[in-house]
């Protein structure tokens, strides 16, 4: 079989033309930047927002922690605790979590990757991001108003009885969802329509298939929850009666309702960060995919499962035996899609020429927390160990090892790989191999005690606990600290490195897949001439080691 | 906005009463344009689908519950106006398809007609549900004005549920039925009244001469959108309606 190379046929395509200019500096103003249909731009817009949302989920996080340093609880009385975990959890999943990868680093990268000069729809993108924003305003103005102590799931009755701002954030979560769906609209026309020539679905990178999976479920599944949270807002304006059990309601109809969503949601959250750790052990190991149409065909295939798995949220609630039977078997099958990836990453990696660059640090931290991360959800999906360990900590420790360790630490994988390209400078490395050290550490001495303290039965969402518990809560709360200091390190020689950095390369990492071929940082429509592609994808023998060696301009 | 240098796509017009159509700079061919704009607007129709699919879930499921509740209650409605209402919206999916077809044959008056008869069905259809409403009002089944009065932890009545006549009173909660009638027909509703300004924007484009052979996306977008709405009335009819 001969070599697989992904290249491009195109002339000169490092050399901007003379005078050329890049997106950052092509217009300026206000209005250049708010009424941007840019691809770049709205994502730029995007990674600053998501950021800020990161920063108030994280702070929120920190102060639970802290208040959890005593067994009585340090800081809060139960009413305002129950208010700001809920506010950690409403603000990290549906501002930061779910938008965070697509709406930056994919509205980024996508139609670069694909060779494209825009997103098929960008007013729909700007409104997408708009919405988004406004999604944001309504979640602060929900907590000026009073603020929400519901958990971040909105369990009914609960939600219809609490006296706080439960309308004002569920309407921010309806208009939240509508910006989801209008990215994952718009990222499936454009894989569609706008493909260069020569860029079969075979050729795309495996980043592109895990936007194109995860679109498919924020335009399937997003709806779902949009009508929940309409319902409840409702039922609190009016009392239709359908979650409320005094009016004949059933409140299990709320927790299928939330799940059918939220589960498939989970993969909204995970398979981008997927994308981004494929594309990254190919290029730092400079090596193709091990198993390319397996991970992109299981990309589809968790999207497809993910919509039959609802119930294992639900083992306690109340559903039949045998609907329990069917989502413990098929929580357990989705693991399977899930392990090829794995098992693909580790073979990429295997024998390759690595090079333990700073994204390729959070990259083998991913690898690590990953493991653990899914491994314990198919502990949880077991029907009898999850009667033990529901709404312990254990779950909370296995979700924080995939949406924190895995997730946010593949997003900042993938902004330090493209940091160089979106802005044409870097970071200080030996910071970042430094700050990526602290992260992983931080967060590991954060959750690996959850995982004790839960599996001996410490319950989640509780403002207090039994001095038996206070080891593991302070190793947990100590570990925070550190993982504050890694976050806190990384924002600052990111954004130093925007007033001093050094000239990154045209091809920073050595990628051949479009978005490194294009110019650094692209112009206004990306290529300076239409790309053809006649190679096939993640092909290294095709790589021009000049890119490597030429500054940005 | 700025194009760099590149040359867009024009569309002429096919007469001096129409104006060119110009292909968003990053697309390269209209064809392009057209088939990404349609996969996209199909897309979102499916998100309407699975929106309402919550609404139907809902019905089903306590359709199952209470059985009898969602006979009675179904029996409250008038299914003569209901039939009517279904008759309007029919005519009118059909006068938007030739809308459709008028604006691709480029024919400016006969688009601007019959998205006009379009829009009075929309009306008629509003105006038609207006009185049932009422009627429901009249009856104590949905009395509007206590709508959002507080629920009362105490005596559990609900204020905007009266059952005047006292005919749901022998069936377990009665207001369920007509809970969800009311936001299953009022989040149509709402469809029909954004669909009816979707047409009117439409018609002033038409006005202006922007649709013909060349260029005629957003009418047809716009049809896709009013006959999902007139879709979604169809599976509402029978099961409000008839069922019971």
């Amino acid at each position: 079989m001969t070599t697989n190379v992904p290249v491009i046929d195109t002339h000169a395509h490092h050399a901007p033309e003379a005078g050329g200019t890049n997106y950052l500096n092509n217009r300026s103003g206000f209005w250049s930047w708010a009424g941007t249909l840019d691809h770049k731009r709205i994502g730029l817009m995007y990674l600053v927002g998501v950021s800020i949302a990161f920063l108030c989920g994280g702070l929120f996080a920190l102060l639970v922690r802290l208040h959890l340093w005593e067994p009585k609880g340090m800081l809060f009385d139960n009413a305002q605790y129950n208010q700001i975990f809920t506010l950690h959890g409403a603000f990290m999943v549906f501002l930061f979590v779910i938008p965070a990868i697509p709406g930056s680093l994919g509205n980024m990268v996508l139609p670069l990757m694909l060779g494209a000069k825009d997103v098929a729809l960008p007013r729909l993108n700007l409104l997408s991001f708009y919405l988004w924003l406004t999604g944001a305003v309504l979640a602060t103005l929900a907590i000026v108003l009073g603020g929400f102590d519901t958990g971040w799931t909105f369990y009914t009755p609960y939600s219809l009885y609490t006296q706080q701002a439960v309308v004002t954030i569920g309407l921010a979560i309806f208009v939240l969802g509508f910006s989801s769906i209008f990215t994952g609209l718009n990222f499936i026309v454009t894989v569609h329509k706008l493909r260069a020539p020569g860029l079969t679905w075979f050729r795309m990178p495996l980043f592109v298939w895990a936007l194109y999976a995860t679109s498919l479920l924020q335009v399937l599944a997003t709806p779902v929850l949009g009508i929940t949270v309409l319902l409840v807002a409702f039922e609190r304006l009016y009392h239709i009666g359908i979650f409320d059990p005094r009016l004949g309601g059933d409140p299990v109809l709320f927790e299928h309702f939330f799940w059918f969503y939220s589960h498939p949601a989970v993969y909204i959250m995970v398979l981008p960060a997927f994308g981004i750790i494929s594309e990254l052990v190919s290029v730092h190991s400079r090596k193709p995919l091990f198993g390319y149409k397996l991970i992109a065909f299981s990309s589809l295939a968790i999207a497809i499962i993910s919509f039959l798995v609802w119930g294992h949220h639900m083992f306690t609630s109340g559903q039949s035996t045998y609907a329990m039977f069917a989502f413990s078997f098929l929580t357990f099958f989705v693991a399977i899609p899930t392990a090829i990836k794995e098992f693909s990453w580790v073979a990429t990696i295997w024998k390759g020429s690595i090079a333990l660059n700073s994204p390729m640090l959070y990259t083998l931290a991913f690898l690590i927390i990953f493991a653990i991360g899914g491994l314990t959800g198919v502990i949880l999906g077991a029907l009898n160990v999850d009667i033990h360990l529901h709404d312990t900590y254990f779950v909370v420790a296995h979700f924080h090892y995939v949406m924190m360790g895995s997730i946010a630490l593949a997003f900042f994988a993938g902004l330090h790989h493209w940091w160089p390209k979106m802005f044409g400078v870097m970071y200080d490395e030996f910071l970042a191999k430094i700050a990526c050290a602290i992260i992983f550490i931080g967060f590991n001495a954060t959750f690996l005690p959850q995982f004790i303290m839960g599996s001996r039965g410490m319950p989640r969402r509780y403002a207090t606990y039994v001095p038996d518990y206070a080891p593991y809560h302070a190793a947990s709360t100590v570990g925070v600290i550190i993982l504050t200091v890694g976050i806190g390190m990384m924002v600052f020689y990111l954004v130093a490195s925007l007033f001093q950095g050094k000239k990154a390369m045209q091809n920073q990492w050595g990628g051949v897949t479009l978005d490194w071929l294009c110019p650094t940082p692209p112009p206004l429509e990306n290529f300076d001439v239409p790309p053809k592609v006649v190679h096939e994808v993640y092909d290294y023998s095709t790589l021009d080691y000049q890119s490597m060696q030429t500054p940005v301009r | 906005m700025s194009h760099d240098g590149h040359h867009s796509v024009v569309i002429p017009a096919p007469g001096p009463e129409f104006v060119p159509h110009t292909v968003a700079h990053h697309f390269d061919t209209p064809v392009q344009e057209f088939q990404s704009a349609k996969l996209g607007f199909w897309l979102f129709l499916a998100t309407e689908i699975l929106l309402f699919g919550g609404l139907f879930a809902a019905y089903f499921y306590y359709h199952e519950v209470y059985p009898e509740t969602f006979r009675l209650g179904g029996q409250q409605l008038d299914w003569k106006l209901g039939a009517i209402n279904t008759t309007v919206l029919l005519l009118s999916s059909w006068t938007m398809a030739m809308g459709v077809r008028s604006a691709q044959t480029s024919q400016k008056q006969k688009t601007l007609m019959f998205c006009g008869l379009t829009v009075v069905g929309a009306l008629a259809f509003m105006v038609i549900k207006f009185f049932e409403y009422k009627a429901k009002h009249e009856h104590g089944f949905v009395v509007f004005s206590e709508l959002f009065a507080p629920y009362d932890q105490a005596t559990g009545s609900l204020a905007w549920f009266k059952d005047y006549d006292g005919v749901m009173a022998g069936v377990p909660h009665g207001h369920l039925f007509f809970a969800i009638y009311l936001t299953m027909t009022a989040i149509h509703g709402l469809h029909v009244i954004i669909g009816a300004g979707l047409i009117l924007w439409i018609m002033v484009g038409a006005a202006k001469g922007r649709f013909h052979n060349g260029y005629f996306l957003p009418v047809d977008l716009v049809g896709l959108y009013w006959h999902l709405v007139d879709l979604i009335w169809i599976f509402l009819f029978p099961l409000l309606y008839l069922v019971p």
